[in-house]
């Protein structure tokens, strides 16, 4: 196992920055999931880590050893890492066997070696006795199973998986999820782990790192990351929470923010300083009460758009009144009318800061 | 490393002779006026005449082959007509057949003893010239010819046609014939101009067609003007011809950059996901259109070969053939009794084989480091590579001897007069044959296969050997085969490279001829064809396996 290092690293294709000024260290034996939505420089940055791009800026180390910088480069052919395509990138022409094997031939290993870790490592991915299929000749889990026996058979310090799960069926999905899990586990090695699914991202990660436009918004572990959204796009990405503008008017001593929503003062947790702010609020952080409850007490009211059958409950489209362009969503127990007019109670929610970086 | 061995390779064969040719043929008249050389050429009356009739041939010639070459492809791809495989095998016969070949069949067929025409009281009366010696004649046969290449460009771009531009017009009334003539001719246009124009730059290369034809009917084109003053004065007069092939790549090349210009004017996205065009159902007009596409096709594809066949069996001209008459005596000359026939073969094979082996295996790893690692000087040298068989093979010649007729550097020899100076030249004009299929070939691959054998730390050599070659094989075998077969019939670049004692077996076939040894020619002509066709049932046989598009003739 080895830790991962980027400092400042950044590649542009012509104008545009794929990968913008992007620092941060993954421990030895990780399980680090890189997330963010299609387009957003993950692919990227796990080429550069490869060596199979050359960054424009930055520096990569993977363990105390420096793969490159402004002036040298590690070619991938000697960086040792192991890595998982989207496609698998099985080689057509070689037996299973042929493709785990492949690597430890080019490493000079005897082939009475060869034989013993290729077994080995199709055991560990429960491919033990397909060795002489073909790639041609195995299901779209088994050629993914193939690809990671691949890696792990050279036993890399460093295994770098790029969606490897996004061609195969949601059910498949749940199955290879736990797969990577236990397989991280047994062979401790440190994994980067590619997807634009959060919650695949959750299900397996110690630690995600939220890339957007090619600049890193927040790198945390995943129950941080869903309570503690560093800024919008992080919110608005992980779980899907709409985003209300607020007025933050004061931080109390417990790090509770005292803000106006649409006219209504409330106390809601987040980061935001005073000023112009955002309130995330998931479908489930917002209850809905009888409009009279709500005038009454003062809350905010909001008007029903759409309501949708989900089998647990009715998810509403509400626009919150006073706030014209900031659609919410919430889940009512029953069915409601478009135009119908609702209050809102909070039940969670966060707040933060109105533009940054992102 | 690798990089550097194809880059030394195409700096030697290809940059050098062309750099050569370009500097000769700029450099100063014999008075030292600047651009002299070139200027002389231009204002000579000789030239002139030569420069009106390439031109007009060769517009002339093209005209005509896309009129056939449309009409066939039309013919093929959109109606119901059976025995399409067959057609296109007969229309993809001029790729397989070298143009002395055609040239010489269709003397066969057309002059006094014709064994075809003759019988039928239709041939020209004993004694008369050949009517095909002449402007007209070239014209037809060279329109002949090239029309493939426009049945080429067309048929790919009917291919290219979503059904639903056809079904649109259906559905709004339109008869078939409206349909084709308002629908799809319009929208094909563009590609049937782009095959005229590649007809036209053919033309205008063209050797074997008006050596065969004009030189006896004194019809002089560009090319047969720059054989006869080679032929005639020797390498002192490199300087002048050079200026007369530089011309011609002019030409060669203003035509190409008329035609890269339309097709990027005319480059429609084309929504290749869609189904291709339904072909129209002829009802009752099926049995004629077929029998019309088939008297069309015997008659400018199968009766000349036939008369090539027959007087190959006579055993001399004039002589009408029948059971009694038929001898094997010509191919006995032509196979054993002439030593000039028997180094012909000899040469013809190992030059071809060479050429074909040697492309193929530098043809892998430069498509490799120009596709899959997207290097771009790879890129630069894939275009260099292809240079050499875009303009006129004459030209090329020209530039290899100039290179080469030097002594070369450290070795002090030259290689004029010698089979290298022919290799030399075959090198460089057929590499991109070779590399053209291995290039579409490894473009079908992701990348992610070599990059994946990268990151278990495989190296350049091993990855293409390992990984890269099992993929490219067939294509680069395809290429080789494609290679062998049309440098085993060439005659344009040999032409003005062959020595004696290093004839190539067109060269024979052209002397022959030339020597009234017409029979000989015949049989010799058909010993070459035949090994030719069986080289292409070859390759159709393993193009089952191949991605379509790779190998030309396949319907
Ligand atoms: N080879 C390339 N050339 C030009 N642009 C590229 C190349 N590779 C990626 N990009 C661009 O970089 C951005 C990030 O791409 P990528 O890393 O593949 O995203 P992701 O994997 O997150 O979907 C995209 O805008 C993409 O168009
Ligand atoms: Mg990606």
């Amino acid at each position: 196992m080895a830790s991962l290092t980027l400092d400042r690293l950044g590649k542009s294709f012509g104008a545009g920055r794929a990968v913008d000024d992007v620092s941060l260290t993954v421990q030895p034996g990780a399980f680090l999931a890189l997330l963010g939505p299609s387009g957003c420089g993950k692919t990227t940055l796990l080429r550069l880590v490869a060596g199979l791009e050359r960054p424009t800026a930055g520096a990569i180390r993977i363990g105390e050893r420096v793969v490159c910088d402004d002036r040298s480069f590690v070619e991938p052919e000697a960086r040792g890492l192991g890595m998982v395509f989207q496609s698998y990138a099985l080689w057509p022409h070689m037996s299973v066997a042929g493709n785990v094997g492949f690597g430890l031939k080019v490493q000079g290993l005897t082939p009475a070696e060869r034989r013993r870790r290729v077994a080995a490592a199709l055991e560990t991915v429960g491919l033990g006795g397909y060795g002489a299929r073909r790639p041609a000749e195995l299901s779209g889990g088994q050629r993914q199973r193939v690809a990671l026996a691949r890696c792990l058979a050279l036993e890399p310090p460093l295994i770098l998986l790029d969606e490897p799960l996004a061609n195969l069926d949601a059910h498949l999905r749940g199955a290879m999820q736990r797969e990577f899990r236990r397989i991280h586990r047994e062979s401790g090695t440190t994994f980067v782990y590619v997807t634009h699914d959060q919650s695949e991202a959750m299900a397996l990660a110690d630690r995600i790192a939220v890339l957007d436009r090619g600049r890193l918004q927040q790198i945390a572990s995943p129950t941080e990351l869903w309570r503690a959204p560093a800024n919008a796009m992080v919110a608005g990405f992980i779980g899907g929470a709409a985003m209300l503008p607020v007025d933050v008017v004061a931080v109390e001593p417990d790090g509770t923010r005292r803000i106006t929503l649409a006219g209504q003062v409330l106390a809601v947790p987040g980061l935001a300083e005073p000023g112009a702010g955002l309130l995330a609020l998931r479908p489930a952080d917002v209850e809905l009460l009888p409009i009279e409850a709500a005038r009454a007490s003062r809350l905010p009211t909001a008007v029903v758009t759409d309501s949708v059958y989900r089998g647990d409950g009715f998810v509403c489209d509400l626009r919150v009144e006073g706030l014209a362009d900031a659609p919410l969503q919430a889940v009512a127990t029953a069915a409601l009318e478009p135009g119908a007019a609702v209050g809102l109670r909070l039940r969670g929610g966060w707040v933060v800061p109105a533009s940054d970086g992102g | 490393m690798l990089l550097a061995l194809v880059a030394v390779y195409l700096a030697v064969l290809t940059l050098w002779p062309l750099g050569r040719l370009l500097v000769e043929a700029l450099g100063p008249g014999r008075d030292g006026a600047p651009l002299g050389l070139l200027l002389d050429q231009w204002s000579s009356r000789s030239t002139e005449r030569a420069l009106m009739n390439t031109l007009g041939a060769g517009v002339l010639s093209a005209l005509l082959s896309a009129v056939i070459g449309t009409a066939m492809a039309f013919a093929v791809r959109l109606t119901d007509i059976r025995g399409k495989t067959a057609m296109v095998f007969v229309l993809m016969l001029p790729i397989l057949i070298p143009p002395q070949i055609t040239a010489l069949a269709w003397i066969d067929l057309v002059g006094p003893s014709s064994p075809i025409l003759a019988p039928l009281g239709l041939a020209a009366p004993y004694g008369a010239t050949n009517p095909l010696y002449s402007f007209g004649g070239i014209v037809f046969v060279m329109g002949i010819e090239n029309s493939t290449l426009v049945f080429l460009a067309v048929r790919a771009a009917l291919a290219a046609l979503p059904r639903d531009v056809v079904e649109a017009a259906r559905v709004v009334g339109a008869r078939p014939v409206t349909i084709v003539l308002r629908v799809v001719l319009p929208l094909t246009l563009s590609s049937i101009l782009a095959g005229l124009i590649l007809a036209f730059v053919s033309a205008i290369g063209n050797f074997g067609v008006p050596a065969l034809l004009g030189i006896p009917g004194r019809v002089t084109v560009l090319t047969t003007l720059i054989y006869q003053r080679l032929n005639g004065f020797g390498p002192s007069v490199l300087g002048e011809v050079g200026a007369l092939a530089l011309i011609l790549v002019l030409l060669a090349v203003a035509a190409l950059v008329v035609r890269a210009r339309l097709a990027a004017r005319h480059a429609v996205a084309i929504d290749r996901s869609g189904a291709g065009l339904e072909p129209f159902r002829l009802g009752r007009a099926r049995r004629p259109a077929e029998l019309a596409v088939w008297a069309l096709l015997g008659t400018i594809s199968l009766l000349p070969l036939a008369a090539l066949l027959a007087t190959s069996l006579t055993p001399a001209v004039g002589v009408p053939l029948g059971w009694d008459t038929a001898t094997l005596d010509n191919y006995r000359f032509a196979l054993v009794g002439n030593d000039a026939t028997r180094r012909a073969f000899l040469n013809s094979f190992v030059l071809a084989s060479a050429t074909a082996i040697v492309c193929a295996g530098l043809a892998v790893p430069l498509a490799y480091l120009s596709v899959m690692r997207r290097r771009r000087f790879a890129r630069a040298l894939d275009l260099v590579a292809d240079t050499p068989y875009a303009i006129p093979g004459m030209a090329l010649s020209i530039g290899v001897i100039m290179a080469f007729l030097p002594p070369l550097p450290l070795l002090g020899v030259s290689l004029y007069n010698t089979l290298w100076i022919l290799l030399a030249a075959y090198l460089a004009r057929f590499l991109t044959l070779a590399l053209r299929p291995v290039v579409s070939g490894l473009e079908t691959i992701e990348p992610a296969l070599d990059e994946a054998a990268r990151i278990v730390g495989a190296g350049t050599v091993r990855r293409l050997w390992s990984i890269v070659l099992p993929a490219a094989a067939p294509f680069a075998g395809a290429g080789a085969l494609l290679i062998f077969m049309t440098a085993f019939n060439e005659l344009t670049v040999s032409a003005l490279l062959w020595s004696t004692g290093h004839e190539t077996l067109g060269v024979v076939v052209f002397f022959l001829n030339y020597e009234g040894n017409a029979t000989a020619a015949a049989a010799l002509a058909v010993v070459t064809v035949a090994v030719t066709l069986a080289l292409a049932g070859l390759v159709s046989m393993s193009a089952r396996r191949l991605p379509a598009g790779t190998v030309p003739w396949r319907a």
